[in-house]
């Protein structure tokens, strides 16, 4: 038996236990799909509800989601345990931060993962992925054991230490660039933007019931998909996330149209720590970095 | 009484959003008349954000000293330097500015107490970003004025105004498409 059926096996078990004694109301986790090569989210509410879960590296898509905006009837939930990686735990914590959650409400099952997939890798589900199959974020994961759970499955790794260097290696290139060589790359990209807003969607701590773009009344960002509109709403996209992402990277694997969003979230999350020493998804007691300020924060810039 | 404390808050809200809402909206017409003016050499657009309090009034200080700076700024006030959205700032490239100033009070000087400490970590992550797009950094700055320094601001402008000149105008905004590319429709 493989080291994820024997991990499958475990959270199926624990969450029987769970549901039976009645001490949550919903589990959520993962279950396969028809389409080899995925897996989708599962809810049980009995016990036997649980035994199609499974983990395994195909268990892409980030489930704190569902414990706020995507599924009103299971957030609503008085107690829910969830399956969560190393990295959809820092969006637990990021929530539980801006207290869009009641932890004590919920129970994480913490899931120590050596990596899932990524968007375009491949993978059968049934061992580890290929190096080169890897998702990008989980390359330089320091999460592999969760930071935070109330049981943990699997056996606790530690997570061997990757290089700066190598993780920001496109941004310190384009950081190179002249302004106008950057606009231009951007503009490649932006342009492709169909204006989906799945990026937003998607993202765990995009949680503002009627967002930016949806108002009209001034409407400051243009819904057309043209170039203007698109730069305008990517970069507030990405700023409303200043110092907040968590990096799970959710919103480029479903971006449609390719746009390396990550390369911005990186590049405002390397900046936050600069600025302000603030890693997003790590203390559910820091300070917000934008939220607060401190009297001596750098004011360089300002003549 | 509670109810007319209600429809003033609505409507100093309202304005608050509106008023450089609209501005903006009018600023490209006005960009237009301003080239003709000065018989089709460029000028530089200048947009600055300034807060109610200690910047607007010293540029107030400014002009009831006559003192002069160039005119190719134009400023829209509000309540305060944490009032201003990097929405605003976005929309006033959009409508095609050159370079953008915001001002406030000196830090401790806030009316409110902390918009200018908010402002200025919103700010600081804002023009990393910005810089990451590619947008030239001489066109976005950041002053503190306070209400006593009609001088400081008059310097202000007219450096801002001349790096601005130096620069060129904000082409790269200017130029960008306003229509979906072609090959994005789906055919039929
Ligand atoms: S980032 Fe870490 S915890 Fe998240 S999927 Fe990758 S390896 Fe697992
Ligand atoms: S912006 Fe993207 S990477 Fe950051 S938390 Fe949201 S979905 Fe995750
Ligand atoms: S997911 Fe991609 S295409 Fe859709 S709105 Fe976001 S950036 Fe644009």
């Amino acid at each position: 038996m493989s080291e994820y059926d024997n991990i499958s096996n475990e959270i199926r078990e624990l969450a029987a236990k769970l549901l039976a004694r009645g001490e949550v109301d919903v589990v959520i986790g993962y279950k396969p799909t028809a389409l080899p090569g995925r897996t989708q989210p599962a809810f049980a509410y009995k016990p036997e509800d649980a035994r199609e879960f499974v983990f395994n590296p195909l268990c892409v898509s980030g489930l704190p989601l569902y414990l706020t905006k995507a599924k009103p009837e299971i957030s609503a939930k008085d107690r829910i345990a969830i399956v969560a990686k190393g990295c959809d735990v820092k969006n637990i914590v990021a929530l539980q931060r801006e207290n869009q959650i009641r932890r004590e409400k919920i129970k994480v099952i913490g899931v120590v993962c050596k990596g899932v997939v990524g968007k375009y890798g491949r993978c059968d589900g049934k061992t580890e992925p290929k190096p080169e199959d890897l998702d990008e974020k989980c390359r330089y994961c320091d999460v592999n054991t969760p930071r935070d759970y109330d049981y943990l499955i699997g056996e606790k790794i530690e997570s061997s230490p990757q290089s700066k260097e190598k993780e920001f290696e496109e941004i310190n290139r384009i950081e190179k660039l002249s302004p106008r060589e950057r606009w231009k790359f951007w503009e490649e990209h932006f342009k492709r933007c169909i204006k989906c807003y799945a990026c937003s969607k998607v993202c765990p701590l995009c949680y503002c019931n009627r967002c930016i773009v949806d108002k009209t009344m001034p409407r400051w960002i243009d819904p057309s998909s043209h170039a203007r509109g698109n730069l305008a709403w990517n970069i507030i996209r990405a700023q409303h996330l200043a110092g907040r992402c968590t990096g799970c990277g959710e919103c480029e694997r479903s971006c449609p149209m390719d746009i390396p969003l990550m390369l911005l979230n990186k590049k405002l999350e390397r900046e936050s720590e600069e600025l302000f020493g603030y890693r997003s998804g790590y203390n559910p007691h820091d300070p917000i970095p934008l939220a607060v300020f401190r009297e001596e924060d750098d004011d360089e810039f300002v003549r | 009484m509670k109810k007319y404390f209600f429809k003033s808050v609505q409507i100093s809200v309202f304005r608050v959003i509106r008023v450089p809402y609209l501005w903006l909206k009018n600023m490209s017409e006005q960009s237009e008349n301003k080239k003709n003016e000065s018989n089709g050499e460029w000028e530089p657009k200048i947009i600055a954000f300034v807060c109610n309090w200690c910047t607007y009034v010293g540029a107030d200080m400014a002009g009831t000293g006559r003192m002069k700076y160039q005119a190719n700024v134009r400023i829209i006030k509000v309540p305060c330097t944490g009032r201003i959205d990097p929405l605003f700032l976005m929309r006033a490239f959009e409508r095609g500015a050159d370079g953008i100033l915001v001002s406030g009070c000196h830090p401790g000087d806030c009316h409110y107490n902390a918009g200018n400490y908010h402002a200025r970590r919103r700010f600081a992550a804002f023009r990393k970003l910005i810089e990451f797009i590619g947008i030239d950094l001489r066109r976005l700055q950041f002053s503190w004025v306070s209400a006593a320094e009609g001088k400081k601001f008059v310097t202000i402008i007219n450096e801002v105004t001349d790096a601005i000149r130096a620069l060129g105008p904000c082409k790269e905004y200017q130029s960008m498409a306003l229509e979906p590319p072609k090959d994005k429709v789906m055919p039929e």
